[in-house]
């Protein structure tokens, strides 16, 4: 197990960021030897990045706040604009630097404004020559902001000459930002993802203060035995630790067993942690809902989930609509004359389909047609004539805005618009019965 | 794409009806501006009664939905330090508020529920749609201004100026939001108490911001995902709770957000009340009621049911439906002054000018009445203005309570064919409604067969069905069911006289007792075709005797007063009954029209020069009627050349049948140019459009001609 040791810092800080950080310790300890001393200049630009919930965010922040580094936390999804983003990492810079001066609201459009402003408040915030570190959490965003951003943060360092590291965390590799015409290599760091002994031994760490370590570690043994096979995520585990110790503990409380009797205890838990496997993790029920079932010692049974309620009532004509359009959507344009012409001696053949035909029908996915060829469809499908009013025309937009259809190429209202029908098979028998 | 339907070969009946006007009449002998301010009143009335009638139906919902918002964020107050609050990942309350397919109505909902919120909940209420956000910025920007304006609405207008200036220089950020929700709470702590003492006590310390997208499947999914990220980093110092507004059914939340976005949320589902129970309530407390003197005819009512199950489920269309209905009957209607309450009738009456008691007399209903009655009577009513009035008061007495027995005995009614098998008559009481307001359901073969099934009853289901119509006709205002309440109530009492006289059935019990013993094959053989010959030959049993007693005495009920409302005298004033012009206004078939005036310009330009016989092209129709005609012959792609020859040779046809051969073959430049613009007009009501397929061909978009 490598020790965090670095001259620069006491010891007595490292150590507490190593109980703060369990089974990071080597990125630690190689993010400390990158930084160096606190008045040494660093990397212009680091990258980091790992799957979802490895810790990148958990990581830096403690790294920093720890060590008291002077440092600027910005989200690039919260800051979605170039313009919202250097203002915000403006405004934490002034913010931090004197609590008595009032900060004045900044404008800062373009990055040469920015460059401009980021000297003058470092130069405020007498930060002797220590350096400052810019974290860029979720960077991915960066790309969809102006092309100049990415590559001038890459090297801030740089264009302002000032003792700064820019640090960016995403969850997709670096290959992916690189733009077209070249910047600036940032050093990349790869966080792996936590195996299950990491995550037994986080997940312990934090057990309830009324009962002991061990007590808590088996139950999370259980939990992580439950749902490692579908979920790696450490802060969803930890939710769902917390949502379902209770019941774990029930039979203790009640006396019915003790803290060392696993097996029992194991029993009692396993059927429930299945069931909020299928529900709470899915969230097909709420958390809520699913503490009060627990409370109340109800049946899961008794609470729908969200995709119990799969029925949607529907106008006469809409269904048929929605009906017709599906028809158009996995026929091909061949088989309507045989299947929709009354004159064909046999009428009653409207909606089958062989088979072979629609197995790979299914697989290639709804195809667009016209407007003409859905209402002619629609007129064959339903018994009694239909006028074309208004209504129905309607229909099909309002079709279009829940989402049953979708519009394909909304160029040209007279050119004959085309639809795709994107509701599934199991839905249109439901309509259909 | 447009449809052209061939004209049917019968020709269109015109409707000759001559204009009214409801005011700017030059003379005022009908009652004009009274049969406005009766007909506004009345709408009054029944709007403030449908209004009611929402109210009522949302409560339920609106009470879920705030007792969550109010249990939401309870733990954000308390600042529990509790290890599993601790633990526990912060979700952002969410609920999912399924609302059925009519989007129309879904504002009224919503109005109700932001009402509802600020008077019990929260000040901070937000209403997002999403044509207003198609991007996060947008949404943002949204957001913000409804709540931050909000907020200048509530402390009035002392501090706007200022208020005003952050406001154009706020930015559209998660933070600013945070530190203005900081601002608002600790102002209102601040605040004096004898300010705003109510606001206060209603409200709780840091009330929630309550955001609504109303339209959940038309937002944007990377819009709805980056505001919930964002969002819920901040849950801590903002206490947001989301509400969305679901047409389809939940599922969508999955298919919009996925598991990563959706894991942020703890969902709980809240579920309105089907629109066909909705429709239900409001015809059983619009139209089943003897509240209002206004009502709507089988196939007026049968119209508009059709349009609310066809087409949109929307219950704001079908009220707006009846608004029309009962516009339209004033206003075409002179004797609609007469459709008031029964209190204000005779006063009416007697004031009627003599032009109007012309007009009652020419009522169809009227005559069939006149012809009737013995010849003095006949004369009397034919020239005695005062004797007519008199008459005529007697009998709208009669229509108003014809119609309330009448709703009494429906409902009876329904209670008998509502629990039938297979519901011949249908299962809503609109339908049995309609069934007999359309026609003597009595001679219906559906009626027959729902006889013939309550005939079949079992005794418990019939005392409870009788006791339910006791409790019915015991509870209506009408007159003259004492003696069918006592009826009614006879025959339950032998139904308890039946159970204490059961000894026949210890008979039949017996002999099948007998029948168990039996052992031998030719025997049981014997006795079971004995049994069978006597059950044949074996009269009646009581019970069933006086089963058949209350199914005919129920059918001699409704012989008696569910006449349909077309056979009563006088129905013309009370009942609207023009569908053919409803269904004009409210099912609009703008194709249909735009083929009739174009094929048959006739009938909107009413000149008789126009009137064309069979499929002949008359030369003085309009240019552009004659383009039109001519490219109904042609296939999908015209010949502009072959078109302009024919159009000409239509156009100088008549004019000058003995042309001269300059013209002939050289076409006149003025016909050219009126082609040309005949042409462009029919490209601008989007008939055809250029083609590229074929030069100096025009595609056309129009079908069914060959």
């Amino acid at each position: 197990m490598p020790n965090l040791e670095h001259p620069a810092y006491p010891a007595a800080d490292l150590l507490h960021l190593e109980s703060l950080v369990p089974c990071r310790e080597s990125q630690v300890s190689m993010l400390l030897s990158i930084f160096g001393e606190r008045q040494q200049f660093s990397l212009p630009s680091i990258f980091i990045y790992g799957h979802t919930s490895s810790g990148k965010t958990y990581v830096m922040q403690t790294l920093l706040t720890t060590l008291q580094l002077p440092h600027v936390f910005v989200n690039c999804v919260e800051y979605f604009t170039s313009r919202l983003l250097l203002e915000e990492i403006l405004i934490q810079l002034q913010s931090s630097s004197s609590d008595t001066e009032q900060t004045c609201p900044v404008h800062c459009d373009t990055l040469n404004d920015f460059v401009r402003l980021f000297k003058q408040a470092v130069a405020s915030r007498e930060l002797q020559d220590q350096t400052l570190y810019i974290v860029l959490d979720r960077a991915e965003q960066l790309r969809e902001m102006e092309a100049n951003i990415l590559p001038a943060f890459l090297r801030l360092q740089e264009l302002t000459d000032r003792n700064v590291t820019v640090v960016l965390l995403s969850e997709i590799v670096w290959e992916l930002f690189r733009p077209n015409v070249g910047c600036f290599e940032p050093f990349t760091m790869y966080f792996p993802d936590y195996s299950i002994g990491h995550l037994q031994k986080i997940l312990s760490q934090n057990h309830p203060p009324e009962y002991s370590a061990d007590f808590y570690s088996a139950y999370i043994n259980i939990l992580l035995g439950v749902f490692y096979m579908v979920c790696r995520d450490l802060k969803e585990l930890q939710h769902l630790a917390a949502l379902n110790f209770a019941k774990y503990c029930e039979p203790v409380v009640r006396g019915e067993a003790n803290e060392r009797d696993t097996r029992k205890l194991w029993k009692n838990i396993e059927p429930h942690l299945k069931k909020a496997m299928q529900t709470v993790y899915l969230r097909e029920i709420s958390s809520s809902q699913w503490e009060r079932l627990q409370h109340d010692g109800g049946e899961p049974g008794q609470l729908k989930g969200l995709s119990a309620h799969t029925h949607v009532e529907l106008p006469y004509y809409s269904k048929f609509l929605l009906i017709a359009a599906y028809l158009a959507s996995y026929n091909p344009v061949r088989t309507d004359k045989r299947f929709f012409l009354k004159h064909h001696g046999k009428i009653r053949k409207t909606n089958f389909m062989k088979k072979h035909e629609k197995t790979s029908n299914h697989l290639l996915g709804p195809k667009p047609f016209p407007l003409d060829r859905l209402l002619a469809i629609l007129y064959s499908i339903v018994d009694n004539r239909v006028a074309p009013t208004a209504n129905i025309f309607s229909q099909i937009t309002s079709l279009v805005t829940l989402q049953l259809l979708s519009m394909v190429g909304q160029n040209d209202q007279l050119d004959g618009p085309r639809y795709k029908c994107t509701v599934s098979l199991d839905f249109i028998r439901a309509i259909a019965r | 794409g447009c449809f052209v339907f061939k004209p049917s070969t019968k020709k269109r009946r015109l409707s000759e009806k001559a204009d009214h006007d409801f005011r700017s009449r030059s003379n005022d002998s009908e009652d004009t501006e009274l049969r406005f301010v009766t007909c506004q009143s009345l709408w009054n009335q029944i709007k403030s009664e449908t209004e009611q009638i929402q109210e009522d139906l949302n409560k339920q919902l609106l009470d879920n939905l705030v007792s969550f918002l109010s249990r939401s964020h309870s733990k954000f107050q308390e600042k529990t330090t509790e290890w599993t609050c601790r633990m526990k990942f912060r979700e952002i309350p969410t609920a999912a508020l399924v609302l059925g397919v009519n989007i129309t109505d879904h504002d009224l909902t919503f109005r109700s529920l932001s009402d509802v919120l600020q008077d019990n909940v929260t000040p901070y209420i937000a209403l997002l749609e999403a044509k207003d956000c198609p991007g996060i910025k947008n949404l943002m920007q949204k957001l913000m201004g409804q709540l931050m304006n909000h907020d200048i609405d509530e402390d009035s207008l002392e501090d706007e100026d200022s208020v005003q200036v952050s406001h154009n220089r706020v930015r559209c950020s998660m933070s600013s939001l945070i530190s203005w929700y900081e601002s608002v709470t600790k102002k209102t702590d601040s605040e004096t108490p004898s300010k705003k003492r109510n606001s206060s006590s209603r409200h709780w310390q840091s009330p929630p911001v309550v955001v609504i997208f109303k339209d959940m499947e038309s937002f944007a999914t990377k819009v709805l995902q980056d505001f919930i990220a964002i969002s819920s980093q901040h849950i801590h110092e903002l206490p947001l709770v989301l509400i969305f507004g679901i047409a389809t059914s939940p599922m969508i939340i999955h298919r919009l957000l996925p598991h990563s976005v959706s894991s942020l949320l703890c969902i709980e589902l809240f579920q309105s009340l089907s629109c066909k129970e909705h429709l239900s309530t409001i015809i059983d407390k619009l139209l089943l009621t003897s509240q209002f003197p206004f009502k709507l005819g089988g196939k007026v009512l049968q119209v508009l049911i059709n349009i609310f199950l066809y087409h949109d489920f929307s219950v704001q269309n079908f009220i707006k439906g009846f608004q029309l209905c009962i516009v339209e009957h004033f206003y075409s209607q002179p004797l609609s002054v007469l459709c008031c309450q029964l209190v204000d009738v005779e006063k009416r009456v007697y004031s009627l000018s003599h032009d109007q008691c012309e007009n009652i007399r020419r009522l169809p209903s009227f005559r069939r009445y006149v012809e009737k009655q013995e010849s003095g009577k006949q004369i009397e009513l034919l020239t005695n203005d005062s004797f007519l009035k008199e008459e005529t008061e007697k009998l709208l007495k009669d229509l108003h309570d014809y119609h309330e027995n009448y709703v009494s005995i429906l409902r009876c009614l329904h209670v008998f064919t509502s629990s039938l098998p297979k519901y011949p008559l249908g299962k809503q009481i609109r339908e049995l409604h309609c069934a007999c307001l359309e026609n003597r359901v009595w001679e219906t073969e559906e009626y027959e067969s729902s006889l013939q099934l309550a005939r079949m009853l079992n005794k418990t289901d019939l005392v409870t069905m009788l006791q339910q119509c006791v409790e019915i006709l015991m509870s209506s205002s009408g007159k003259g069911f004492d003696k069918t309440v006592q009826k009614l109530k006879e025959f339950l009492t032998q139904f308890q006289n039946l159970e204490e006289a059961s000894q026949e059935r210890d008979v039949s019990v017996s002999s099948q007792k007998e029948l168990q013993k039996k052992t031998d094959l030719y025997h049981l053989q014997k006795t079971l075709l004995e049994l069978k010959e006597s059950r044949r030959s074996k009269k009646l049993t009581k019970f069933e005797m006086l089963r058949f007693e209350i199914v005919d005495y129920i059918d001699s009920l409704v012989r008696k007063y569910l006449v349909p409302a077309d056979d009563r005298t006088l129905h013309e004033i009370l009942y609207f009954n023009a569908a053919t012009v409803l269904r004009g206004h409210l099912n609009a078939a703008p194709r249909t029209a735009l083929h009739t005036a174009l094929n048959n310009p006739h009938c909107y330009l009413k000149n008789q020069a126009l009137k064309c016989d069979g499929g002949g092209i008359s030369n003085k129709a309009p240019d552009i009627c004659i383009v039109y005609k001519l490219h109904l012959e042609c296939g999908r792609l015209i010949n502009l050349v072959d078109w302009l020859e024919a159009f000409s040779t239509v156009v100088t046809a008549a004019e000058e049948p003995n042309a001269d051969a300059a013209s002939s073959d050289q076409v006149d430049d003025i016909i050219h140019a009126r082609f040309i613009r005949a042409v462009s007009e029919l490209e601008l009501l989007g008939f055809i459009k250029p083609s590229k397929q074929k030069t100096d061909h025009v595609a056309r978009l129009t079908w069914g001609g060959c």
